[in-house]
């Protein structure tokens, strides 16, 4: 089981601030591949990922990254403080 | 260093004043304080932010701060939730002993929060809402450090 958390407009178009998932994803690639694949909204929000960020164990990574181990994964656009 | 994540305005004169006050090693402090600029017909500016990663983020860039400089002392403030115009956004403060650290840490830490640590800038005015973009400026601004 994971948490996966969305953020900014991911959060908006997904729906949801975060759910709890059971994946057999090796990779956060993989984990997208099966969120697009479940419903329109998740396809949409994940239909252009050079505009999503991702964040495991809030650690900012890549979609290359494993996921063996995580406890939580976290997508959002790219960051905008200050 | 202090690291501070909060919904609340903060007190900026009490926090420059309060900050490396009396301290015998330090011969220079630079502050800075970001706000809300009213561009066109913004009303709020909403702060979204991952609690938790926040935190550990501005860690992390504050931690490269002290390697690359010779710092006393590292202050960051940034708050979250909805903003107006003129509100202070954020703060950074360094302290060194000599004034070019505490400069080049101080643009450090602001050109690295923009872009790594996780926060998420809505605009609300009269024509609706809208998230703020990243600049592709924003970005390049890392490659000089």
């Amino acid at each position: 089981m994971m948490d996966v958390l969305y953020f900014a407009w991911l959060r908006e178009r997904i729906g949801l601030p975060k759910e709890r998932i059971e994946t057999q994803a090796q990779t956060v690639a993989e984990l997208v591949e099966e969120l697009r694949a479940r419903e329109e909204r998740y396809a949409l929000a994940f239909s252009d990922l050079a505009a999503v960020r991702v964040a495991v164990d809030q650690e900012l990574t890549d979609f290359d990254a494993p996921l063996a181990g995580a406890r939580e994964v976290a997508f959002f656009p790219p960051m905008t403080g200050g | 260093m202090r690291i501070v994540v909060q919904e609340a305005p903060f007190d900026f004169g009490a926090e420059c004043d309060r900050f490396a006050a009396g301290r015998g090693d330090i011969g220079a402090v630079v502050t800075f304080a970001g706000q809300v600029r009213g561009d066109g017909d913004l009303e709020v500016m909403e702060i979204e932010h991952y609690p938790g990663m926040t935190e550990r983020a501005l860690e992390t860039i504050a931690r490269e701060a002290q390697t690359r400089w010779s710092l006393g002392d590292v202050l960051v403030i940034h708050r979250y939730g909805p903003l107006r115009p003129g509100e202070r956004i954020m703060m950074v403060a360094t302290a060194a002993p000599h004034r070019r650290d505490a400069f080049e840490a101080a643009e450090f830490l602001m050109d690295y929060l923009k872009s790594r640590a996780p926060f998420w800038k809505k605009e609300r005015g009269a024509d609706g809402e809208s998230w703020v973009a990243a600049k592709d400026e924003d970005e390049a601004a890392l490659g000089r450090w």
